[in-house]
């Protein structure tokens, strides 16, 4: 494999895994902030013990997704050298806001967090677990300018041959990051709602605190339906934004290959990159045109139209994305979203009536749902990035031309080789722990000296 | 002329995040190392990994944002500096998740294997960076192999010469020692009489090699050696002597200050010895990056500038009044890690 290969590998695995913690801690921060106010406010100890229970799992979690985000920020360099010195005068500078506005903020405060407990005055304590959860949504922003700059650039103009920055407003005001960041936060609260939601299910269908997990079943479900439901309607208006602006990224996520006025939505297909055609092809009549313009008569630009509109504008070459995975990584995100709201919209309806508590199969149901928001959040990102292949930066650089130069293949085969492993490792603890500690119901063996026996948050 | 105002500006910004990241973090690898050999028992052992429980994290960030302004202010230093040190960042990279999901995982499950399991992972994960970074900092110094694009043409064992692997060895000691001395300022009786002595062993042979080097540097470094830099060096060695000497008469407080003033002198050194330059190239100066050829541009930089003066004393404060709340010493009553 050559050293392109080897390093997009390792991005996208790196990226993708870093993003299995990561939106979780970012809903699930807001989510105990939430909780903690509650037992704030009203002083009850259910609350304080909610709280610290999801704090367990929010921590496992956030010590992954540091050290995995550590990995992300230097990869820039050390694989991506030559992408770092073309666009660096621009999109270093979100990266470093970040660091500087966000990260330092969340990191120091969630160490004031565990620690304070008794040893600070309860207002400074909630405000310490507030400051955690704003900084981290402050944090995905700051994150999402950054890879907006790679989708739709602004605020540079090109000097030398490479983009310089000429207005700052521009970058951090640019209307891809505008309707990708919300797409990301409410995705990452979905996240965090379904975890919360499962826990709890399992919980009270096991008859452990039952009282107390049907506040937060509840807490979840009305987080995770209006989390979902604006996810959802948001990536519509994203859809419809992305047909403006990167439209060979959603030709391939639609397997459009021939214009169509209008144009039929295809439902189910397996798209064919050799033939340039879809093979089983089950389609809606006009409903891409509604779905890209809000009207049944607009023309949709199909992927083979697009190629040749980039060829002449930026040269020959092969333009169009890998079309089979922008498809299906977009079909997934959309039917297993709408999957999910369904299903926790029924379940509110059964708590409502009193009737969740008793249904150990919708319970069951319930746990497994959380792993929808997962898969939807990685195949979400796989869509974004791989979508804009063969671009690095969307019409400035290309991929291959962003990787560093003189780094030797069996090197990043060995990074390769050597994260894959450890994360494979790092899953598997934190999953056992995880697990482990819903199944203890939160007894904090990290209380324990050897064998004795801990506090136990529930006595 | 503005441009360069600001280029030398950011110099000396990044030389001011190295200083935070190398004294904070630094304290904190060489706890981590000295814990399987001070923490006789998981009770000690919780106390030592609890003196850095609640700053490790607000420490670590120092490195992110450094590496975040490195990339902002001098994308061709950063894209050249990481790209050159692939392996031993990947080796650094490895050894702060170790580190990070060990303080989290020990204390989970109450087996004792387990966590001696975990204790290594957090002395690995603290050795192998706290000996990298001296490493690779000594050979920016030193010279690479730059070819005309500012690539890096050479390979891993290029890097591991006898002065730079004594410069790693040298920051390696005075982490250990750093961390000693923080030790001693959090713990009571048994723990800081160890602390105490570790710090003075660790103490003595840090002034012992770090001589060794000052005069091994002379003709190892002997292209970039220049009276601000050597000042810095002399500097530094007689702070390391005053800090032993007040770890020594049982202050540790002053002594941690002293450190504090020994990176500011050692990481001046090393900047005051690269000035104007931040990667050389062996093959031909021509193929140098300066921080005039390696920087973004005015627009980019003013912008970082305007953020950091804003929000840098801001943490600066918070974290102060985070070590302050936390900085007491520890009894051990009720552990989290």
């Amino acid at each position: 494999m050559d050293l392109v290969m080897l390093s997009r590998i390792q991005f996208g695995t790196t990226t993708v895994f870093h993003f299995f913690f990561v939106p979780l801690t970012i809903g699930l921060a807001l989510l105990i902030a939430i909780l903690q106010t509650a037992y704030y406010k009203t002083g009850r100890d259910e609350y304080k013990k909610l709280t610290k229970y999801f704090g367990g799992i929010f921590l496992i979690n956030f010590a992954v997704g540091v050290g995995t985000g550590l990995v992300q920020e230097f990869e820039f360099g050390m694989n991506w050298a030559g992408y770092s010195r073309f666009v660096g005068d621009i999109f270093g500078a979100p990266l470093a806001v970040e660091a500087l506005l966000a990260f330092f903020i969340e990191s120091t405060f969630i160490g004031v967090w565990i620690f304070g407990w008794d040893r600070i005055s309860k207002k400074i304590h909630l405000l310490s677990i507030w400051l955690v959860a704003i900084s981290t949504i402050l944090s995905a922003y700051w994150i999402i300018v950054a890879n907006s700059f790679m989708q739709h650039p602004v605020g540079y103009k090109m000097m030398d041959g490479k983009p310089e920055m000429t207005s700052f407003w521009t970058l951090i005001t640019n209307p891809h990051a505008f309707i990708q960041f919300p797409h990301v936060v409410f995705g990452a609260i979905t996240t965090a709602a379904g975890v919360m939601i499962a826990v709890s299910a399992f919980n009270i269908s096991r008859g452990f605190e039952v009282k107390i997990f049907k506040k937060s079943m509840l807490l979840g479900l009305v987080a995770g339906i209006i989390a979902l439901a604006l996810t959802l309607f948001i990536g519509d208006a994203q859809g419809k934004y992305l047909v403006q602006t990167q439209p060979m990224k959603m030709a391939a996520a639609e397997a459009l290959w021939n214009s169509e006025q209008p144009a039929a939505l295809s439902v189910f297909a397996i798209p064919d990159s050799k033939t340039h055609s879809n093979k089983m092809d089950f389609k809606i009549p006009d409903m891409l045109s509604f779905m890209s313009y809000s009207n049944f008569t607009g023309k949709v630009v199909g992927i083979n139209e697009l190629q040749a509109q980039e060829v002449a504008q930026y040269g020959p070459g092969n333009y169009i994305p890998p079309v089979g995975t922008a498809f299906w990584c977009f079909r997934a995100m959309v039917y297993l979203g709408t999957l999910a709201i369904l299903i926790w919209l029924g379940a509110i309806f059964l708590f409502w009536r009193r009737k969740l508590e008793t249904n150990n199969k919708v319970l069951a149901i319930l746990m497994w749902t959380a792993l929808i928001p997962y898969i939807c959040n990685s195949t979400g990102w796989i869509l974004a990035e791989v979508g804009r292949q063969p671009w690095i930066v969307y019409g400035l650089q290309k991929t291959t031309d962003g990787v560093s130069a003189t780094l030797k293949p069996e090197y990043v085969a060995t990074s390769l080789i050597g994260f894959i492993l450890i994360y494979i490792l790092l899953i598997i603890l934190a999953l056992f722990l995880t697990f482990r500690y819903i199944r203890l119901g939160g007894v904090n063996s990290n209380h324990q000296i050897n064998d004795e026996k801990g506090d136990d948050i529930w006595c | 002329m503005v441009l360069e105002i600001f280029q030398v500006l950011w110099f000396i910004l990044i030389a001011v995040l190295f200083i935070g990241f190398f004294f904070l973090e630094g304290y904190d690898y060489g706890v981590l190392i000295l814990l399987p050999f001070l923490g006789k028992g998981d009770r000690e052992r919780r106390i030592v990994i609890e003196s850095i429980g609640p700053f490790w994290e607000g420490n670590e960030v120092w490195l992110v944002t450094a590496g975040g302004a490195l990339f902002a202010t001098f994308p061709g230093w950063y894209a050249t500096m990481f790209s050159t040190f692939y392996l031993p960042l990947f080796l650094i990279l490895v050894a702060l998740i170790l580190r990070v999901v060990a303080f989290e995982f020990r204390g989970k499950l109450s087996n004792p294997k387990w966590r001696t399991r975990w204790d290594f992972g957090l002395f690995l994960g603290s050795l192998i960076p706290a000996l990298l970074w001296g490493v690779a900092f000594s050979n920016m110094l030193k010279g690479l192999p730059i070819d005309s694009n500012f690539n890096y043409t050479g390979g891993f064992f290029n890097l591991l010469t006898p002065a730079c692997l004594l410069t790693g060895i040298v920051g390696l000691l005075f982490f250990i020692y750093h961390g000693g001395v923080f030790l001693m300022i959090r713990t009571v009786g048994d723990l800081y009489d160890k602390s105490k002595k570790a710090a003075i062993i660790t103490g003595g042979l840090t002034i012992i090699f770090a001589v060794i080097l000052v005069f091994y540097g002379l003709f190892a470094f002997s292209a970039r050696v220049n009276l601000i830099a050597l000042g810095c060096a002399v500097i530094l060695a007689l702070l390391l002597i005053a800090s032993l000497v007040l770890v020594v008469l049982g202050r540790p407080g002053l002594a941690f200050l002293m450190n504090l003033l020994g990176v500011f002198f050692g990481v001046a050194a090393w900047f005051a010895a690269m000035f104007p330059n931040v990667m050389i190239s062996s093959t031909t100066s021509a193929n140098n990056l300066t921080i005039f050829n390696a920087s973004s541009n005015l627009h980019s930089l003013i912008v970082i500038t305007i953020v950091t003066v804003i929000l840098l004393p801001i943490i600066l404060l918070y974290q102060g009044w985070c070590y302050k709340t936390f900085m007491g010493k520890i009894t051990g009553e009720k552990l989290h890690y």
